[in-house]
């Protein structure tokens, strides 16, 4: 029965080609419209490590306390999204967390081992080993420094795939040194990809730009006063002049994520910082109640405002124009089923029952929805090219077409359709067969 | 033109005919918004840096391999030769450059220990060249000169310059009286009293987003005496003479790297280029909102058509006989036309409070700006005249039945 009536929702349409093609065309730029910026809403709204998102926690301690400029009174949530160093150091020593790391992004002058090219630059992120095992980064080849190189300082790094295609022509590296800024480093690990969008680990410094190309250990980059080349925070106190001045300031530039696997470890992790914090009050470095606060992955893209106001914006103006193209191939669909009313009658007259005739205008509304919604794929690869020629290329890194989108397009166009096909075929049902007869 | 036929018979098409009405209302409040946000983001991409845009290059993001101990010394080599190329006005060296995205802030206060500073400010670091350099305008006060310039060691370094020049809007906004040369300011990372020495008609700072960082201080700008000297990068600013650009653009580079190979050169761009890259997004969604529109306008005004000439075929008998007792062509376009204005009126109104209400959560969603009505009631017209428009095809189809059909039929 199902194919027969597709067979005749077919039929139908063909014969009121215009109408058809309307239809089919109204609900296929809504999709189109929809899909493409819900594409790249999803990109920025998606978990980027979901079987790990309730686990990480970023961690945020308040330094510069409720009297200092800028602050707004009442607001306990809104404070430093990153800790200076002296809080880092405090943390690290704690090592209260299952894993825990303090990082920043720095960077440095790469100078390749054949002569003939020119020294470039790359973007560093210097952090401990606990970072690969906690963002889960895959590894390519070699594997994340030792603890024992966090402690002695060592001049280990690993390097992106990308670096290693580049310097080392993709081959095995581990062991070969790279030269940063005159020194020699030696290569342990390469990672595989590995570019979570958006960099959800470090939300300050360029949230939709690339991973780091270079990782070494904290400790080296401090030992070697690399400065950050991130976002860096004094509130109106520098502080002392001088590398060793910034270490020991109150200025803000580095990012801290804990690892807390359960409720439990979420739960002593708290009252671990809480008590720091207590600690440095009773020590006259606060003057002020502990005030700290951890947030999960999912939390922190939400305090950190992931999502782009523009990006909202276009997914509510498009969504928009996707409830005026169904209102439209709504009322198209009621005009084209009324005109068939002499039809209905007869089939009515025959002996169909009115749940028939509901399922047959139904199926024809389905099948319209289908269309449209294969044209809203193609028309959201248009618009996916569309935006990636008029946006900038962090934007452009989140108009990729996953297989899920595809689905959630044809399911949207099929539902929907449907949906603004209900009231044209009750009103179909309710044909009166004696009445349309009457009328012939 | 008599309403009541018209009334009665929407009354029995009542569906229809609030389907359009809704589509018009939405199209309507969504376009005026959308207008509303194209105008602002093109007003945004339009807002002048103060700097001689057209003839200024910069060769971003310069860095020593290692950490150079003569960096000063280089630094300064590479400015005499920049200087001393043909085509080139001046050249000086900064942390940062307007539209760059990326640079300093600090805090300006009138006494010492303020909790909250008096205003905000983008810093740039320069020497005497830096306003022949961008091109900027000296309004008031004295430029730097050699003895006003020093080294600074990295962003660590602290020392105090020894004077700043400011912007006009900020001088404005710490001495509204008009005499800030010769004042003196507390700079928050310092703590120690640095006067003001000249004022420039207007420098914009770094940070273009509509909402974001730099939103609320646009104009406000410093330039302090430093040469940054340090392991981080900085960029050279090229002022190349009139019709010049293109013939520096190429040499700057060339230059720089025949004086020293052991550097890094991120990319060398006109300050052409770095508005366009920074008003990229703006941009785009002007486009796409704008695109948005025009579909908006079109699957309505489709809409319309379709549901008309359906509404036509429908009453062809009626039609028919209204023909035949007398009613002329005129009479029947202006029934559909009445109809679809009564239908386009009703869409409007709602519309115009649909787009207010609809600002209104935009402007608490997203710090938005509130609608002008102006938007509203140009968006209401542009609907209304649509509306007509597409409903003339239909209607005159509707005209041209002749009064026979209703003699032939049934």
């Amino acid at each position: 029965m199902f194919n027969y009536y597709v067979g005749l929702a077919v039929r139908s349409l063909k014969r009121n080609i215009v109408l058809t093609v309307l239809m089919i065309a109204a609900i296929g730029v809504g999709i189109g419209a929809s899909m493409t910026t819900l594409t790249v809403f999803r990109a920025m709204d998606r978990d980027p490590i979901p079987q790990k998102s309730r686990q990480l926690f970023a961690v945020q301690i308040d330094n510069w306390g409720p009297n200092s400029g800028g602050v707004v009174t009442g607001d306990a949530e809104h404070f430093q999204e990153q800790i200076s160093y002296i809080d880092a150091n405090g943390l690290m020593n704690a090592r209260a967390a299952h894993r825990q790391s303090a990082m920043y992004v720095t960077g440095a002058a790469l100078t390749p081992s054949n002569p003939d090219l020119l020294p470039f630059q790359v973007q560093i992120r210097a952090t401990y080993t606990d970072f690969f095992a906690m963002f889960d980064t895959p590894f390519l080849m070699g594997a994340p420094w030792s603890a024992a190189d966090d402690n002695g300082r060592a001049e280990v790094v690993v390097i992106s795939h990308e670096l290693n295609d580049k310097i080392f022509g993709g081959a095995n590296s581990i062991g070969k040194t790279v030269n940063l800024d005159n020194h020699e480093y030696r290569v342990v690990g390469v990672m595989g990809l590995w570019d979570p969008i958006p960099k959800y680990y470090d939300l300050n410094n360029n949230a939709y730009g690339k991973s780091a190309e270079i990782y070494l250990p904290f400790t080296r980059a401090i030992e070697g006063q690399m400065p950050s080349w991130g976002n860096n925070n004094c509130n109106g106190n520098v502080g002392e002049p001088g590398w060793a001045g910034r270490l020991r300031s109150e200025c803000v530039w580095l990012q801290f994520w804990a690892e807390l696997p359960t409720a439990a470890d979420v739960e002593h992790y708290r009252t671990f910082l809480n008590n720091y914090a207590s600690d440095q009050q009773r020590t006259g470095r606060f003057s002020w109640p502990a005030h700290t606060r951890i947030r999960d992955v999912r939390e922190w893209l939400v305090y950190q405002h992931a999502v782009q106001d523009e990006v909202r914006i276009l997914v509510l103006v498009s969504f928009s124009f996707l409830l005026v193209c169904l209102l439209n191939a709504m009322g198209l669909m009621l005009a084209k089923i009324m005109g068939r009313a002499g039809d209905i009658g007869v089939r009515r007259a025959l002996g169909a029952s009115r749940r028939a005739i509901f399922g047959q205008c139904l199926i024809e509304a389905g099948v319209i929805g289908l269309a449209g919604g294969l044209l809203g794929l193609l028309l959201t690869g248009l618009g996916l090219m569309g935006l990636r020629s008029l946006l900038s290329e962090e934007v452009s890194r989140l108009t990729h077409f996953s297989p899920s989108d595809i689905t959630i397009a044809v399911i949207l166009a099929v539902v929907a359709t449907t949906l603004a096909g209900l009231y044209p075929t009750w009103r179909a049902a309710q044909v009166q067969p004696a009445w349309q007869l009457k009328a012939q | 033109m008599e309403f009541g036929p018209i009334i009665s018979a929407m009354r029995r098409n009542k569906v229809g005919a609030i389907l359009i009405a809704v589509q018009m209302a939405i199209t309507l409040a969504i376009m005026c918004n959308a207008l509303f946000i194209i105008e602002q983001r093109v007003a945004l991409s339009k807002r002048p840096t103060g700097a001689d845009e057209p003839n200024v290059l910069i060769i971003q993001n310069n860095q020593w391999v290692g950490n150079a101990p003569d960096a000063s010394a280089r630094l300064q080599g590479d400015l005499a030769a920049l200087r001393s190329l043909p085509g080139v006005q001046d050249a000086f060296a900064t942390n940062s450059f307007p539209m760059s995205g990326g640079g300093s802030t600090t805090g300006l206060s009138l006494h010492p220990n303020q909790k909250d500073p008096t205003a905000i400010a983008a810093v740039y670091f320069g020497d005497g060249h830096a306003i022949a350099g961008f091109g900027l305008k000296l309004v008031a006060g004295r430029n730097f000169n050699s003895g006003d310039v020093v080294d600074k060691l990295g962003y660590t370094d602290l020392k105090s310059p020894t004077g700043i020049i400011v912007t006009r809007v900020l001088a404005d906004k710490l001495f509204p009286d008009g005499n800030a040369v010769g004042q003196s300011i507390y700079d928050e990372a310092r703590h120690g009293q640095t006067p003001i020495i000249g004022i420039v008609d207007r420098l914009q700072v770094p940070w273009v987003s509509a909402a974001g960082w730099g939103s609320k201080f646009n104009d406000s700008s410093i330039i302090e005496p430093f040469n940054l000297v340090s392991m981080y990068p900085y960029n050279y600013i090229v002022h190349a003479q009139p019709g010049q650009m293109s013939a520096v653009l190429q040499a700057a580079p060339k230059k720089l790297f025949d004086v020293s190979r052991a550097r890094v050169i991120q990319r060398t761009l006109t300050m052409t280029d770095a508005r366009a890259d920074a008003y990229k997004n703006d941009k785009g969604l002007v486009v796409i909102l704008g695109v948005v529109c025009v579909a908006l306008l079109a699957v309505t005004a489709f809409g319309i058509v379709g549901l008309t000439s359906y509404w036509v075929a429908q009453r062809r008998r009626q039609i028919g006989i209204r023909r035949a007792l007398g009613a002329t062509r005129n009479a029947i376009v202006q029934y559909f036309q009445t109809e679809n204005l009564l239908i386009a009126g009703a869409g409007a109104a709602i519309g115009v409070a649909l787009a207010v209400s609809l600002n209104l959560w935009m402007v608490n969603a997203f710090a938005m700006q509130r609608l002008h009505t102006g938007y509203a009631l140009i968006g209401a017209i542009v609907v209304m005249i649509l509306g007509q428009a597409a409903v003339l095809w239909p209607a005159l189809k509707a005209a041209s039945i002749p009064p026979a059909l209703a003699t032939r039929a049934a």
